[in-house]
């Protein structure tokens, strides 16, 4: 609960921004009150005149002008008062997707990458929208329930003591069931949920494994799966929804049979003559409009609390400070000259804060102009040299240094800007061809676009495509195969002409075609750089100065091609592996 | 869209019961209100005359009845609902699945990402709301609105007209107004959210490529001026949709006047007794509950349209086979032979299979290979009869492929291929799909001679650890050979091996071909497969290119005859792949490299 509580707090300093518009929502709340009350003195004074006193429409006509001018101004703040919230919303929800997507390149691809992207993606894009809720739905009601009771009692008090104690005694009573059951019903609710996304899952999982299921002869089967986990989930939810919604029954309750209360309670004084028509209709009428914002919030509720839920793992991100060390105060530009002479001394490496160990006292060097291939088996840390040489990550322990001076002295973005980067799994924005290719270097003509597209062996099949260079690739778009990806992030390398180059991967599950064309391709891409090559399979390696072969975190063997062979290590047996020949 | 309405009525019939027992106390609830303040006021009105106290005790039960009536009435409407709405979900579910399972997987290969799956599974559950947020909501404000025509028509049909014509300006035209108002920026605000999700998708997973082309500043520029155009808009369209709420408000407020405006007169005239004036406005002023959520049942009434709109453009295609009448014939043998086979996917696109012949014998093995979309899968397809072949023939056991049954064929064949799906469930359980009557014993041998029941025992829980989302990840070497076992336990006597060792390591392949060498041995197996690793031993050799079949032989001929298998081979397995390609070039049948010099 108390977490809960600094979690609100936390939300509406959230809303400091919009605090103009914040204001006028609570100010439009507290109008709302004092109209309502106007209303029902108008409305109760136009039908005591007329049913008591026999009053003529000509009568009572200014006051129901007055009512039509008091609703005319009644409709307008509730009007005024969901613009301001959703201005409110609005700016929040700006507000936090510009900080969530700047933390997050801060946080980088250690953080962003792999089993999590799914569900960061989904916090950044569904996660910001779920707290438009909380602040133009639950923060506006919690105005109304703060201030439209208050302003009621306020004016019911001093006019009718005994149904006023009525009003004011019933009314904590809805927050406090609120409160009690609610919290109650809400863990039972939510362990429902759970449920709910598991049959969710389970049908998802039938739909996915659906071929399989053919083939195994066991498709049709799984239509009484279905059902029978349908009825079980709805056997179960019911049960416990009888209990859930006994929260909404006692809230209700004391709404409508306060109301009743006051109503006899007002009947039978009015019978002894002991209050007047008048004062006891006006009392009637406000009521049930004292008990309506409570109720609201009641169904509010829910909406801001699945914000709550959000925020909470939208501020979990933000509170992660990077791993990322600051760099030095007094950066030094690498300059364009660069000799890109690489030495790895003693570095260490562990993801998921020091559990899981990368690099373990891993020393190499990557003189200028040389190319220097890394293999081993999956999980040795061949990708974690790429990340690091990147700044994605900086070092446990140990020192990286670029022509003796510290990596982490560079500027960061123009240290990348030397180096040409082919991920294993290049990522492809949804965007067009040409965009992605451009995506090294957003000004370069078409011509150039086509030109790293050719070298990359990528034009051909870029060509054939329903709008060539035009045609919207990812998600929105057609889909490419994973070579034609792979061509994609070569043609990129081609356009960046960067000194500096990290092949990752590059030639993982090919086609033997394929594998052919883009080993072409990066021979050339190779010519006069220096580079760092990570290759799965030995094709790669072979051609590169040193191979070096790391295994559980640190080099084993270097040397090169022949030598390597020769020794009869890791390197020759995993060369006997792929090859079949030595 | 009309007819989509019906048809998802149609769905939600036999539920109609519920539904109806659902509006009536939904309807109970709101009359309840109405029926507390009307009497509450009636109460008082009469007791400001002064009768005596027990010709007020009817009043006084009448406002307690209902006082208590509308709670209960409100917890009874709301498990009867979800009742209906957890029926009709598993019903949605049922229909789909079902209706679903003979299209696959021909007519669901563009619904094979994990994406567009979870998008229907969250329509299906979009449309459970049907009942509860599109169908009971007008019904029961008709419900209230005859209530209303009946309770005040008994005073005045003029009165009761003013308050069914403000319900109905509250509650359809209202929402209309402002939908209609709203559309233009409703639709700017659909595509921007799109492109605005897009960016920040591209963002979080683009993000080291951003990073590292030095473009995560451009990117975030590129977001935050997205974000700030959707605010803009946001805002412009909330002083529509906050229309919605005044006017309802406003409306309800006019009724109330309007109504005092024709009924002070008739009460001058002593048309109606004066003591009912109280009675009559709180009745008004509550019977607009009714219309209070009416506005979104318009807009849910569009999701729901919308959702079960995509649904049924998957489910009304035409399957892509059609079973035979009669009972599937017994073959004779286990031999497959395919004569002159022909295949395009659809009419406008190359064939994919063209002028395939082969004779595969009982017991022995064919491979196929070839590049990527060299037609290996559509092959398979066609075996397995998710396809049905154009012209041309194949047969099994001495009958044509279409004289089976889907279901009878794929009992006689077993598949391991590289996208064998594990399901949410044990080790036990997955392997048992494969044979649900088969024991303990069976299970372990199978397992035993995929080379996995070492590894299952290794887990914590053995045979009855969970994996896939929920549980253990195994490799892709684990999963290989859980499907190796599932093959072994369904042991049929003909094997479809379609890429088994795709995405596995060097290391991992070899193991995993060995191992499935022994599943191999009796069966009629075909091997699909473009790495061309462990073939030495293979009977026959099918080399396709382009849907037709180039090369033929044994791997040791293949290699003598220098064509394109042994290019094949050398790009893969020899050191130097820039020497064959140039070799290549000089060739007649080089590679597509047009480009290169």
């Amino acid at each position: 609960m108390q977490s809960k509580m600094r979690l609100d707090r936390r939300l509406i300093r959230q809303a400091w921004s919009a605090r103009l518009y914040l204001a006028l929502t609570i100010g439009f709340s507290a109008l709302t009150g004092l109209i309502l009350v106007g209303q029902a003195f108008l409305i109760s004074q136009i039908v005591a005149g007329v049913f008591l006193a026999g009053k003529t429409l000509h009568e009572v006509q200014p006051q129901l002008l007055l009512l039509l001018a008091l609703s005319i101004t009644r409709s307008g703040l509730s009007w005024g008062s969901e613009v301001a919230a959703q201005k409110i919303s609005g700016q929040v929800k700006h507000s936090l997707r510009q900080r969530l997507m700047r933390h997050l390149f801060k946080l980088g691809p250690a953080y962003t990458s792999g089993e999590r992207s799914g569900e960061l993606t989904n916090t950044v894009v569904e996660g910001v929208e779920a707290l438009e809720a909380y602040f133009s739905q639950y923060l506006p009601q919690l105005a109304l329930a703060a201030l439209v009771p208050l302003t009621i009692l306020i004016f019911i008090l001093p006019l009718d003591l005994t149904s006023g104690l009525v009003l004011l005694l019933t009314a904590p009573l809805i927050p406090i069931f609120m409160i009690l059951i609610g919290d109650a019903a809400d863990r039972l609710t939510q362990r429902q949920w759970k449920s709910l996304s598991h049959m969710s899952a389970h049908f998802l999982d039938t739909l996915q494994g659906l071929t399989t299921l053919k083939l195994l002869g066991r498709s049709r089967d799984q239509a009484q799966a279905i059902a029978a986990i349908s009825t079980r989930f709805r056997q179960t939810t019911l049960s416990v929804l009888r209990v859930a919604f006994l929260s909404a029954l006692v809230l209700e309750m004391v709404a409508t049979l306060s109301t009743a209360v006051v109503a006899v309670e007002i009947g039978l004084r009015l019978l002894y003559g002991r209050l007047v028509f008048e004062q006891a209709f006006f009392v009637l009428i406000l009521a049930p409009e004292f008990y309506l914002p409570l109720r609201m919030l009641g169904t509010r509720f829910h909406a801001g609390m699945s914000g709550v839920a959000a925020a909470e793992r939208i501020f979990e991100i933000l509170d992660i400070s990077p791993r990322q060390m600051p760099s030095s105060p007094q950066q030094s530009t690498p300059t364009t000259e660069h000799r890109f002479d690489i030495h790895f001394q003693d570095v260490h490496y562990a993801y998921e804060d020091g559990q899981r160990s990368a690099l373990h006292g891993l020393s190499l060097r990557i003189p200028p102009g040389h190319k220097v291939a890394i293999v081993g088996p999956s999980g040795s840390g061949k990708s974690t040299i790429a990340h690091l040489l990147l700044r994605f990550i900086d070092p446990d322990r140990g020192s990286i240094t670029v022509d003796d001076q510290p990596l982490g002295s560079l500027d960061i973005t123009t240290w990348r800007s030397q180096i040409a980067w082919v991920p294993q799994k290049p990522y492809l924005f949804n965007a067009s061809v040409g965009e992605n290719i451009r995506l090294a270097d957003p000004n370069a003509s078409s011509e150039e676009v086509i030109r790293a597209a050719k070298q990359a062996y990528a034009h051909d099949f870029i060509q054939a495509l329903p709008e060539s260079y035009d045609t919207l690739i990812g998600e929105r778009g057609s889909r490419l195969s994973g070579g034609q990806a792979q061509r994609i992030a070569l043609a990129r390398a081609f356009l960046k002409q960067a000194p500096f180059l990290i092949l990752d991967e590059a030639t993982a599950n090919l086609d033997p075609e394929i594998e052919a064309q883009l080993r072409e391709a990066m021979n050339h891409l190779l010519q006069d750089r220096t580079a760092l090559i990570i290759a799965h399979r030995l094709g790669v390696a072979q051609d590169a100065d040193t191979i070096l072969v790391i295994s559980g975190g640190r080099v084993i063997e270097t040397g090169s091609h022949a030598a390597l062979l020769e020794d009869g290590g890791l390197y020759s047996r995993l060369f006997a592996a792929y090859g079949g020949l030595a | 869209m009309r007819r989509v309405f019906f048809r998802l009525l149609g769905l939600a019939k036999p539920f109609w019961k519920r539904m109806g027992l659902a509006v009536l106390l939904g309807f109970g609830t709101i009359a309840s209100s109405v029926g507390l303040l009307a009497t509450s006021a009636y109460i008082i009105a009469f007791a400001a005359l002064q009768p005596s106290i027990a010709e007020l005790q009817i009043a006084i039960v009448g406002v307690r009845f209902f006082g208590i009536s509308r709670g209960i009435l409100r917890y009874l409407e709301r498990l009867v609902t979800h009742n209906a709405a957890f029926r009709l979900l598993a019903r949605l579910r049922l229909w789909f699945y079902q209706k679903l399972e003979p299209l696959a997987p021909a007519r669901l290969i563009h619904y094979q990402s994990g994406d567009l799956l979870s998008r229907i599974v969250a329509d299906i559950e979009t449309l459970e709301q049907f009942f509860v947020r599109v169908l009971a909501p007008p019904l029961v404000a008709v419900c209230i609105a005859i209530l209303m025509w009946f309770l005040v028509g008994a005073f005045d049909p003029r009165l009761a007209a003013i308050i069914v014509a403000f319900l109905a300006l509250a509650g359809v035209v209202t929402p209309v107004f402002v939908r209609r108002l709203g559309r233009g920026t409703g639709r700017q605000m659909v595509e921007l959210r799109a492109a605005l999700n897009t960016a920040l998708v591209d963002g979080v997973q683009g993000c080291a490529d951003l990073l590292a082309f030095t473009r995560a500043g451009r990117h975030q520029t590129h977001i935050n001026s997205l974000s700030k155009q959707y605010f803009q808009l946001q805002e412009r369209m909330s002083r529509v949709g906050g229309l919605s709420n005044a006017l309802t408000g406003l409306l309800m407020n006019l009724s109330t006047i309007t109504l005092l405006l024709v009924a002070i007169p008739l009460i001058n005239a002593e048309r109606i007794d004066e003591v009912y004036l109280a009675l009559l406005v709180l009745a008004a002023i509550a019977c607009f509950e009714a219309v209070i959520p009416l506005p979104s049942t318009f807009q849910f009434l569009e999701n729901q349209l919308a959702a079960a709109q995509r649904l049924y453009e998957i489910v009304d295609a035409r399957p892509s086979v059609i079973d035979p009448g009669e009972t599937s014939p017994e073959p004779i043998d286990f031999s497959l032979s395919v004569r002159d086979l022909r295949f395009r996917y659809e009419m406008d696109e190359g064939p994919a299979l063209d002028e395939v012949d082969f004779q595969l014998d009982q017991g022995s093995q064919l491979a196929v290979v070839g590049p990527s979309g060299a037609g290996k899968s559509t092959l398979v397809n066609l075996l397995l009869r998710f396809w049905d072949y154009d012209s041309g023939q194949i047969f099994l056991g001495g009958h044509e492929l279409k004289a089976y049954h889907g279901e009878d064929l794929r009992r006689m064949i077993g598949v391991v291929s590289q996208d064998t799906h594990l399901f949410n469930d044990t080790i036990r359980g997955n392997l048992l799909l494969a044979n649900p009557g088969a024991d303990e014993h069976d299970l372990v041998q199978a397992a035993s001679q995929a080379q996995i029941h070492e590894f299952v025992q290794s887990l914590p829980h053995g045979y009855d650890t969970w994996i896939g989302e929920a549980g253990v990840r195994l490799s892709g070497g684990e999963r290989q050979r859980i499907a190796i076992a599932r093959a072994l336990l369904k042991n049929t006597p003909i094997l479809i091996l379609d890429e088994p060792t795709a995405n596995l390591d060097a290391l991992t392949e070899r193991e995993v071909i060995k191992t499935l060498y022994g599943l191999m041995e009796g069966r009629t197996t075909l091997i699909i497969t473009h790495r061309l690793v462990g073939l030495e031993n293979v009977g026959q050799i099918l080399v396709m290119r382009e849907g037709r079949i180039i090369e033929r032989g044994r791997h040791d001929e293949l290699i003598q005859a220098e064509g394109f298998y042994h290019r094949m081979w050398r790009l893969q397995t020899q050191s130097d792949a820039l020497d064959i390609l140039h070799e290549g070039d000089a060739s007649d049948e080089g590679f597509e490299l047009g480009s290169k010099r």
